[in-house]
């Protein structure tokens, strides 16, 4: 706003009799009229909501009896006593970190490999990108049918002469199987942004490596990773924040079971709020959840001044 | 030539679990119940029928589920388009007081993921008696913290372009909405692409939201109705489910298919990249 002021008067207005709509005011009107239906949506739709969570979470909610109280800190001491809290944060921990690496790694190795100069790389990548258009439900449909107990998984491992788990039903393959469906569903996003960032590697700085003796893993470490980093780090933040939000896979292979061994946040505040209607304790968790996503935010932003090697 | 074999190897192996299910999802929903569970398993059906598909339509109202989908997941896209290149523009070129501020408001949407609001929201809902209506799905994602990538992803896009193009317009005489309009949003068809693609694509994927706000089955979306194929033990009826899933799938798997340079080269190609 400084900066508006200390703006010399623009050369080309009237000396005489500056009239009232200058430029700068029209500029002015335009803009708050072009932004605003977005600050308004931002306002009702996430303002407004988000410190409903912070009202709701002093209250207690009696649907049944039509009742709205005022409770302290009873949300939160309950947080506190909550047997489930630590099982549903491990899971949800579990499930982002293990998504996160597995992603990342994947996506970069299948870049890699495509930005090769090959015939036919076009298709592949259509390939691995394919799922993302898929509809989520319907990827996770199928996938909990290839993973059942007499599923297509299963009788593909037995060629192997592998008898497979019953992937659904028990603990440690429940985890690894929700990771791994939503792996192969979104994969190809990242895949397709390391592909982009890759082919922005100039030519001469692998040509230069070469000369010096650089081996290939030292030319993919030296030159590759710190000139994609910027991108690393933007997949990371994306990866890690979408990890947090996974809903329908849980909610169509698993349920949050065996036990509690999937029961991540978002699903644990579905559950205690539409289905056990203890709205003033899912808006609980929902602080919980909206204060993992802020930390880890601020933390990789922070990291980007020690980690990303260059930022244009 | 042996890197080059090597390569096309591990291209082919990393295919499977990408490719495999789309596949089993299609072949699977021609295959009769008795096919199913076959051992070994069959990479084709035997006896294709189109049973599942006939009960896909017989047991829910799942065309208008389908048109529910669609309108939503359309209605959403143009009108995020609408919202998120006005601010993207105005952030981006237009010098306005308070323009910072309000940027930095704008940018809090990125760090609240919609599931943190659900409960509110569904409140705030509720109070106006818009629950079990598609209001909810439209607006929210057309303007709330879904639209705010997209806002991002058009401020990228329309910083980078030359401003001798605005005050070219300008000479011809055009206003702030005419630069906007007749210059800069033509310029921008690979963003508006992208973020076309990517608000159609979640809206199509919304999943919490319409379990939260929909109960009656003709108001459906489709990754809920997907989920209702039960039978009388609640079991899921595969066929039918997997037939369901496909029809699902098919419509955006073509366009990705015949237009897939667009999708993969207009996603990466908005800013995002580092």
């Amino acid at each position: 706003m400084t900066l508006l002021l200390e703006k010399p008067a623009r050369s080309d207005s009237p000396a005489a009799r500056a009239p009232y709509w200058t430029m700068r005011r029209r500029d002015t009107l335009a803009g708050w009229l072009m932004v605003a239906p977005q600050l308004a949506g931002i306002v009702t739709f996430v303002l407004v909501p988000l410190g409903l969570v912070v009202w709701y979470s002093v209250h207690e909610w009696n649907v049944l009896a039509g009742t709205f109280e005022f409770v302290g800190g009873d949300n939160y001491q309950a947080l506190a006593n909550d047997q489930q809290l630590g099982p549903v944060l491990r899971a949800t921990g579990l499930f982002s970190v293990g998504l996160v690496v597995l992603n990342l790694s994947l996506a970069l190795f299948l870049a890699v490999l495509l930005n090769q100069k090959l015939r036919g790389t076009v298709v592949f990548r259509t390939l691995f990108f394919s799922p993302v258009v898929v509809t989520l439900v319907a990827w996770t449909i199928v996938w909990g049918f290839l993973l059942q107990d007499n599923g297509g998984v299963n009788a593909f491992l037995h060629v192997f002469g592998i008898n497979g788990p019953n992937w659904l039903r028990s603990g440690g393959a429940a985890m690894v199987s929700v990771i791994v469906v939503q792996l192969f569903k979104n994969v190809g996003l990242n895949m397709v942004l390391f592909l982009a960032a890759l082919q922005g590697v100039p030519a001469e700085l692998y040509e230069a490596a070469r000369i010096d003796g650089a081996s290939a893993w030292a030319r993919f470490r030296r030159v590759t990773v710190p000139l994609i980093s910027p991108t690393i780090l933007l997949t990371m933040i994306l990866t890690i924040v979408g990890s947090l939000q996974v809903f329908a896979q849980i909610a169509v292979l698993t349920q949050g079971g065996p036990g509690t061994s999937t029961t991540v946040l978002v699903y644990y505040l579905y559950q205690q709020a539409f289905q056990f209607h203890h709205f003033g304790y899912g808006a609980t968790l929902s602080l919980v959840l909206f204060l993992i996503v802020l930390v880890l935010t601020v933390v990789q932003w922070q990291m980007r001044k020690r980690w990303v090697f260059h930022e244009n | 030539m042996r890197l080059r074999l090597l390569i096309y190897g591990l291209l082919l192996v990393c295919c499977v679990p990408f490719v495999f299910p789309i596949w089993w999802m299609a072949t699977t929903s021609l295959k009769p119940v008795s096919e199913i569970f076959a051992f070994p398993p069959s990479l084709l059906p035997a006896s294709p029928t189109l049973d599942a598909y006939r009960q896909v339509f017989a047991l829910q109202p799942f065309g208008r589920q389908y048109v529910n989908s669609l309108y939503i997941a359309l209605v959403v896209t143009i009108g995020t388009l609408a919202v998120s290149s006005l601010a993207g523009y105005a952030f981006a070129r237009v010098r306005f007081r308070g323009s910072g501020a309000v940027f930095l408001i704008v940018l809090t949407g990125l760090l609240v993921p919609n599931e943190v609001t659900i409960i509110p929201l569904y409140k705030m809902f509720d109070a106006f008696g818009l629950v079990d209506t598609h209001w909810p799905l439209i607006l929210i994602p057309m303007l709330g913290a879904p639209s705010v990538l997209a806002t991002f992803i058009m401020r990228q896009f329309f910083i980078t372009l030359p401003s001798e193009l605005e005050e070219a317009g300008r000479v011809d005489g055009l206003g702030r909405f005419g630069l906007f309009w007749r210059v800069c949003l033509p310029l921008a068809r690979p963003a508006i692409g992208a973020v076309a693609i990517f608000t159609f694509l979640h809206s199509w994927n919304l999943y919490l939201e319409p379990i939260v706000f929909l109960s009656s089955k003709q108001k459906f979306t489709i990754p809920q109705a997907l989920t209702q194929y039960v039978d009388a033990y609640g079991g899921p009826m595969w066929n039918t489910q997997l037939a369901a899933a496909t029809l699902s799938a098919l419509p955006v798997l073509i366009i990705f298919i015949l237009a897939q340079r667009q999708f993969v080269e207009g996603l990466a190609q908005t800013g995002l990249k580092g």
